[in-house]
């Protein structure tokens, strides 16, 4: 049955659909919705609802809660995120499972509390001290929150690895109808490194301190062969009209539904353009990027931001094809109009840039 | 069919409630829709804005650009939003609190909704006033189905409002039959 | 033959890391005893922390979890919401509970969360090579207050256990030391009490113990003993702070 939910209680409501049974968390605009609906569904469950004393607080309960075999979350914005990190290096250097959502608000600092993709550094590298890597899963609707973040706490549990859910206020806070399913059935690996007491076996520690030479690195190397196999098997993306396209966005979440509403309207002028949409960031759809550049004029990446995600689609292109960016920062939002017009001016002399420039220039 | 809708009003005018029945009318018919509440930082007191598609195809932006129908209860909602109205859009304002001060190349439908709200005798309902007149103009979801939304929602403690909600919703209906 | 010196089961019988004549190996042992004579090996969960105590899982053979530092009262949290009927005790040192971590202690406390908390007061970190603490005595010389504690730029001593005391959600707290045997005999009696007020579900307990650091404190170990004795306990008075058993 369909709920009309806003993105923030769909990834609520997902988690516990999912098994979370553990969440902590710290109210921050604009992803109060999620929080709020924590405390009373976690309730309901039998789970555990904290509202901490501060982000960094809940993301060590969490860090204590996924150490001792359970499923547990947290969410934040933007600012909140950055106190998180500290925790979530140590998630990742101790391999524990977790998920984190991060409904993006604009910045630096205090910023604002409108929707923004500037925190996708501090997603997709790491963001805390050690070469690390979180999954990063990018949303671009209130179903897709809900489904990514029930398949979020599947990889984390797959790979011992902490996975992050990237929104923005936009996806967090539209209200769209959502419906639950559940539809895992790949097999997860028993958790028999979790702590709940040494009866009748062997003690287990869970750390990420190594302080004899040399464990460190070894440590670190298998640490990358985790992520390469990560790589290999779980990116994913959406490609729209990739077959004729001269021109193709790369966008995600926000960012990609307006691109979509560009390509639309860009088709029906006979411009012909197409659009990549990342939904794990990290690891990064890069094969399809680098095919894609070599057949086509150029690439426009368009982000919430003053340029990141474009800086890995560079890394993929290798400079098979120019990349342009646009991007709005401290919380604005690009229209289709303001990206149809960026891409009449990478292709002016395209046949179909002056009926295109005419629908812009109208407004 | 595409439907967008901009809802404007007071923090505590009820466009929230407005656009979210409006939402689930939608859903239930199986209709895309994506109901999203535009807030910036003037969120205590200001204006609330929210952003309403329905249609019959996937919705791609939640942002409307331009829009099809503009619903707006005060005066600064009217002055901030009017421009994003489309040529010959719909136009539904309540004219207890509004002065139109533009020439609107718009289809305009003046209801005095905080005048007839206040008559019922509870000013909350006048969303709902609004939502009667909106309904008959765009006959996009029948009265029946929306009032059998209200007795939902209003079950339990509630109850007793389902009457002046379903008087102001006949209300609404009423004064466009009038003025047409 | 009698035996009248054994190691505890729990404990592992390795070298340790620490300094001569540090209490934390004292510390250890007595938790071990513990753990042996009750038989909760097999349900019981420790916290390690960052700081000289920072390998603890080395030495003690239960499940262990490291925490960031500061951290422990709320991995711990986490840990015990997964497993209410475990033990689960964090086991932290003075800048790691009463400087860095000083939010998540107060919180944890005022939840009353039912975890039994072991506070390792040396009152220097030793770990760095000897800085302040936030437990450094007045006029008390450190690598970072090298002519000693001016309370004028460095405030004062922290009392953690009065400190908490004031909060609800404390059952129990007692400041204990090491100085004697007698002494070491109270800290047990007051790990087993603080066990015990976590097994029973009496809620949030506190063991402060104050514990010679004679590398920092530039003592030989007989003057670090009477440092405790007849200095550090002048600011940090001993005995219970908060029982429950004695409130009504």
């Amino acid at each position: 049955m369909k709920q009309l939910l806003t993105g923030n209680e769909a990834a609520a409501e997902a988690a516990i659909q999912a098994g979370c049974r553990y969440y902590y968390g710290y109210p921050i605009t604009p992803q109060n919705e999620l929080i709020n609906y924590m405390s009373w569904r976690m309730p309901e469950v039998d789970g555990a609802f904290i509202q901490a004393e501060s982000e960094i607080a809940a993301i060590n309960m969490v860090y204590g809660s996924a150490a001792a075999g359970g499923r547990a979350m947290t969410s934040s914005s933007s600012p909140g995120i950055s106190l998180k990190q500290e925790g979530i290096s140590y998630l990742a250097g101790s391999e524990l499972p977790c998920v984190i959502v991060n409904i993006q608000r604009g910045g630096p600092g205090l910023g604002d509390i409108s929707a923004s993709q500037a925190d996708y550094f501090q997603a997709v590298k790491g963001g805390g001290h050690g070469d690390y890597h979180v999954i990063v899963l990018a949303p671009g609707s209130a179903q897709e929150m809900a489904d990514l973040v029930y398949d979020a706490f599947n990889l984390a549990d797959k790979y011992r690895n902490p996975v992050m859910i990237l929104g923005d206020a936009q996806i967090g806070q539209l209200v769209e109808p959502v419906e639950f399913h559940k539809k895992h059935t790949e097999y997860l690996p028993p958790k028999n490194w979790a702590l709940t007491g040494a009866e009748g076996r062997e003690k287990r520690v869970i750390k990420s301190f190594y302080p004899v030479k040399g464990q460190l690195e070894e440590f670190n190397a298998h640490l990358q062969r985790k992520y390469k196999l990560i790589e290999e098997h779980e990116v994913r993306y959406e490609a729209i009209n990739m077959h004729d396209a001269d021109i193709v966005l790369v966008a995600y979440g926000t960012s990609a539904r307006i691109c979509k509403e560009v390509v639309k309207k860009c088709l029906q002028y006979k411009f012909k353009v197409g659009l990549i949409r990342p939904i794990t960031l990290w690891p990064f759809p890069k094969e399809i990027i680098r095919s894609v550049a070599e057949r086509v004029h150029s690439i426009l990446t368009v982000e919430m931001s003053a340029g990141q995600m474009v800086e890995d689609v560079r890394l993929a292109v290798e400079g098979r094809c120019p990349v342009h960016f646009y991007g709005r920062t401290g919380g604005g939002v690009p229209t289709s109009q303001e990206v149809i017009k960026k891409i009449t001016e990478i292709e002016p002399d395209n046949r179909a840039a002056h009926s295109l420039r005419q629908l812009v220039e109208v407004k | 069919m595409t439907e967008k809708i901009i809802l404007a009003g007071f923090g505590g005018q009820g466009m929230m409630l407005l656009g979210k029945l409006l939402a689930q009318a939608a859903m239930t018919e199986g209709k895309y829709v994506t109901y999203f509440p535009s807030y910036g930082t003037e969120v205590r007191g200001g204006t609330a804005v929210y952003h309403l598609i329905i249609s019959n195809e996937e919705i791609f932006s939640p942002l409307i650009e331009e829009t099809d129908t503009l619903i707006v209860m005060n005066q600064p909602s009217y002055q901030k939003y009017k421009g994003m109205l489309k040529h010959q859009g719909l136009l539904l304002l309540n004219s207890s609190m509004i002065k139109v001060n533009d020439l609107h190349e718009a289809h305009i439908c003046k209801i005095p909704a905080t005048e007839i709200a206040s008559k019922l005798g509870n000013v909350l309902v006048s969303n709902i006033v609004m939502l009667g007149a909106y309904l008959t103009v765009k006959k996009l979801f029948s009265a029946d189905m929306i009032l059998d939304q209200l007795r939902e929602m209003l079950k339990g403690k509630k109850t007793n409002l389902f009457a002046i909600n379903k008087q102001a919703l006949e209300s609404g209906i009423q004064i466009v039959k009038s003025l047409s | 033959m009698r035996t009248i010196y054994e190691k505890p089961e729990t404990l592992i019988d390795t070298p340790t890391h620490f300094c001569p004549g540090c209490g934390h190996g004292i510390v250890l042992r007595l938790i071990a005893e513990i753990i042996d004579a009750w038989g909760i090996r097999g349900k019981t969960i420790g916290l390690a922390p960052v700081g000289c105590a920072v390998l603890a899982y080395n030495y003690l053979d239960i499940d262990m979890c490291e925490a960031a530092h500061g951290r422990p009262p709320a991995v711990a949290t986490g840990i015990k919401r997964v497993h209410p009927d475990h033990v689960v005790f964090a086991y932290q040192g003075d800048g790691d509970l009463a400087a860095i971590g000083t939010a998540e202690i107060i919180h944890a406390a005022n939840r009353g969360e039912n975890i039994t908390f072991i506070f390792v007061n040396n009152a220097v970190y030793g770990m760095t090579n000897g800085q302040m603490a936030p437990t450094t005595l007045i006029n008390q010389k450190t690598a970072t207050t090298p002519s000693g504690r001016d309370p004028v730029n460095y405030g004062y001593p922290i009392r953690v256990c009065e400190l908490l005391s004031v909060l609800d959600g404390t059952s129990y707290l007692e400041r204990v030391c090491l100085s004697s045997p007698e002494n070491i005999r109270k800290t047990k009696k007051a790990l087993e009490k603080g066990f015990k007020t976590q097994i029973e579900k009496r809620g949030f307990s506190l063991i402060e113990i104050l514990s010679p650091c004679p590398i920092y404190w530039r003592m030989d170990a007989n003057e670090a003993m009477k440092h405790i004795d007849e200095v550090m306990s002048k600011t940090f008075p001993l005995g219970v702070v908060k029982d429950w058993e004695q409130m009504n």
